[in-house]
């Protein structure tokens, strides 16, 4: 469990992923008064990963433990924001959505649409992906193509702290179902985060580095990667514009063309798996939008078509990593 | 009165009209739902609740205004029971744009929130866990809002009610669980499908009350779901309802019915609840003719509607990218 402070003072603040959503949920709690929150272990333990500890002590009632019950957790979660209550609840990690899909699915991302918008679900998933050494392959999926593929839903993956921070509260704020999904082996990362601004609205990519040679477009936890492979690249004059899209969807597809405009080269990085991914998306976009633009084919940097182990050596050889980045820059720059 | 009335008048009471209209209401409207699925008017997949009335107009003649519903694709009944309008109904149906959803929901997924009435839903077990949520924002609100969630018996098989029910009896929230047992779990009886047939045996399991009523008697119903609400605004937690009906109609428009045994769905028209309700006025002295004159505002009232509905210009295709959003 990763160690949580709540900030004391508006301003800015070091704080690690967890401390950043602790202070988030803590914040969408505070300011919104019909916010509730909960899912497995989220109260009295505090979460798994301590990302919702002291919240209980704070906001009382309003944030519970539940069953092991995904479903029941996302069914109530749909039902009370129906009813104008502003849920946000835990699924402990995405691949424990899937044994609930049909309230993601066919309840929340339908509701608004078929009544006519006569009905709507301001209601938050919070969720955490990834593989980790030793995590097995139903804890170690990265499963934000599923969520994409599906209207009517926001998806968001935070790459560090600020967005950690920005990104909950824009989708606890947000009006329609929004998925958060966070990645567990970046809630011990710390990092500067503004609290206490205003709340953004949903959508908007961060060029987090500019660049010349090609512009590499990473997801969540990849950002941290794409950055050190640029830096590899750097030594070799080739300069990556790095793109964190922050929200999948909606996908703020103009500030990766206003990049592959300039660049001409576009690599794509997930901890997803390549085939169907949502680098396939950017993918087709880019050859669409910016075809013309384009001197080199598109690069997708992700995991393999196969299922995950758990030995960490075994995992070792499947992950991306910055130097599977910098052999597709590499390609793309001089192909 | 003629001295040589062979009958005997007997007062019947308002309510027992009014329980008669309603459930005509839903069976007239169900009927033209048949003939306007038939006739290619309506498209798709059509369940109908013909026999299954008492239910609705039972549980939903116990609520109070502000107590919400979700039911299922079989919902037809419980949304003109809370007060959807039939043409809205049925122009949803026919896909127009004066449906209650502009056509988006149709037969099987419609919603009419202004009548407490939030939705079917086209997955059997879904809503359960739904209608609990709702049960946990009343907690928060301040409504003393009760939620009623409606399914059949096949739904108590899906994984989502279990959950649904275990968490509501943990959390005491006021809900009540309407088992609609029809004996069909879809096309395949419920006796093969679970070991108890007494589906409200699963309540104790969950640590709540579970009752069995007569479903083709409103007034049966009526009165176990006002017990059953009260226990929940008091703060007494769920009650598992399962009302005995049967559906004298297919699953489905189209359902070949190969499943019926011989002779039962003779009785079951015998037992449905308007034929009881009609047995039950003439046996008190009411004559055809004014069984007739019960009658007529509802056929007029249907009548009026499927002409308004099916004059109304279809949904605007322009509109189509609507709402997906807020």
């Amino acid at each position: 469990m990763v160690e949580v402070h709540l900030p004391t003072e508006p301003g800015v603040a070091s704080l690690t992923v967890a401390s950043a959503v602790n202070a988030a949920l803590d914040r969408a709690l505070a300011e919104f008064p019909e916010a509730l929150l909960f899912g497995e272990d989220i109260a009295l333990p505090g979460g798994v990963f301590g990302c919702t500890k002291g919240l209980v002590e704070r906001h009382g009632e309003r944030v519970f433990d539940t069953p092991i019950s995904e479903s029941a957790i996302l069914g109530a979660a749909l039902g009370a924001a129906l009813m104008g209550r502003r849920p946000i609840v835990e699924i402990m990690w995405v691949d424990f959505t899937l044994v609930a899909f049909d309230q993601i699915v066919n309840q929340a991302a339908n509701i608004r649409y078929v009544s006519n918008g006569r009905l709507h679900a301001p209601m938050t998933i919070r969720t955490q992906q990834g593989a980790m050494p030793g995590s097995c392959a139903q804890h170690s999926q990265s499963l934000e193509a599923l969520f994409t593929h599906i209207p009517g839903l926001r998806v968001a993956m935070p790459s560090g702290p600020q967005e950690a921070y920005s990104l909950l509260l824009a989708a606890i704020a947000c009006e329609d179902p929004a998925v958060v999904i966070e990645h567990r082996g970046m809630y011990p990362v710390s990092g500067d985060v503004r609290l206490g601004e205003p709340i953004e609205p949903v959508g908007g990519a961060r060029v987090v580095r500019t660049g010349t040679s090609l512009t590499i477009i990473a997801l969540g936890p990849m950002v941290q990667v794409a950055l050190d492979a640029a830096t590899t690249l750097a030594a070799e004059g080739i300069e990556a514009e790095v793109i964190d899209p922050r929200w999948l969807a909606p996908i703020d597809t103009a500030t990766v063309v206003a990049s592959v405009s300039r660049t001409g080269r576009l690599v794509v990085a997930h901890q997803a798996n390549i085939t169907s991914g949502f680098g396939a998306e950017v993918a087709a976009r880019i050859a669409h939008e910016a075809f013309w633009s384009l001197e080199a084919p598109i690069e997708r940097v992700g995991l393999p078509d196969i299922r995950m182990p758990a030995a960490p050596n075994l995992q070792a050889a499947l992950l991306p990593t910055a130097s599977d980045i910098v052999a597709a820059a590499r390609r793309v720059v001089a192909p | 009165m003629s001295a040589h009335a062979k009958v005997i008048q007997r007062p019947i009471p308002e309510r027992a009209l009014q329980d008669f209209a309603a459930m005509l209401r839903i069976r007239l409207t169900e009927e033209a739902i048949l003939t306007l699925r038939l006739a290619g008017t309506i498209v798709g997949s059509v369940h109908l609740s013909n026999g299954q009335e008492a239910i609705p107009v039972g549980v939903i003649g116990a609520r109070e205004a502000h107590d919400v519903v979700f039911a299922t694709y079989r919902g037809h009944g419980w949304a003109l029971a809370c007060g959807l309008p039939v043409a809205a109904l049925l122009a949803e149906a026919c896909g127009r744009a004066s449906g209650v959803n502009g056509g988006r929901g149709g037969s099987a997924y419609l919603s009419d929130p202004d009548h407490g009435f939030y939705g079917e839903n086209s997955i059997v077990g879904a809503g359960v866990p739904i209608a609990v949520g709702a049960a946990l924002a009343a907690r928060y609100d301040g409504s003393n809002r009760v939620a009623i969630a409606v399914f059949g018996d096949g739904a108590l098989n899906q994984g989502s009610v279990h959950e649904a029910m275990n968490m509501a009896s943990a959390f005491g929230l006021p809900v009540v669980f309407v088992c609609e047992n029809n004996g069909y779990s879809e096309l395949t009886p419920i006796e093969s499908m679970v070991k108890d047939p007494i589906l409200n045996h699963r309540a104790k399991g969950y640590g709540f009350r579970g009752v069995r009523v007569e479903g083709n008697d409103p007034a049966a119903v009526r009165s176990v779901a006002a017990e059953a609400m009260d226990r929940a605004r008091g703060g007494g937690g769920p009650t598992l309802i399962e009302a005995m009906t049967q559906r004298i109609v297919g699953h489905m428009v189209g359902d070949a019915e190969r499943y019926r045994r011989e002779g039962e769905l003779d009785a079951a028209r015998r037992d449905e609840p308007l034929a009881r309700l009609r047995r039950h006025f003439t046996e008190a002295g009411m004559d055809e003719a004014a069984i007739a004159e019960l009658e007529r505002p509802v056929r007029d009232e249907v009548r009026e509607a499927i002409d308004k509905a099916t004059a109304a210009p279809l949904a605007d295709a322009s509109t189509v990218l609507d709402h997906l959003y807020g």
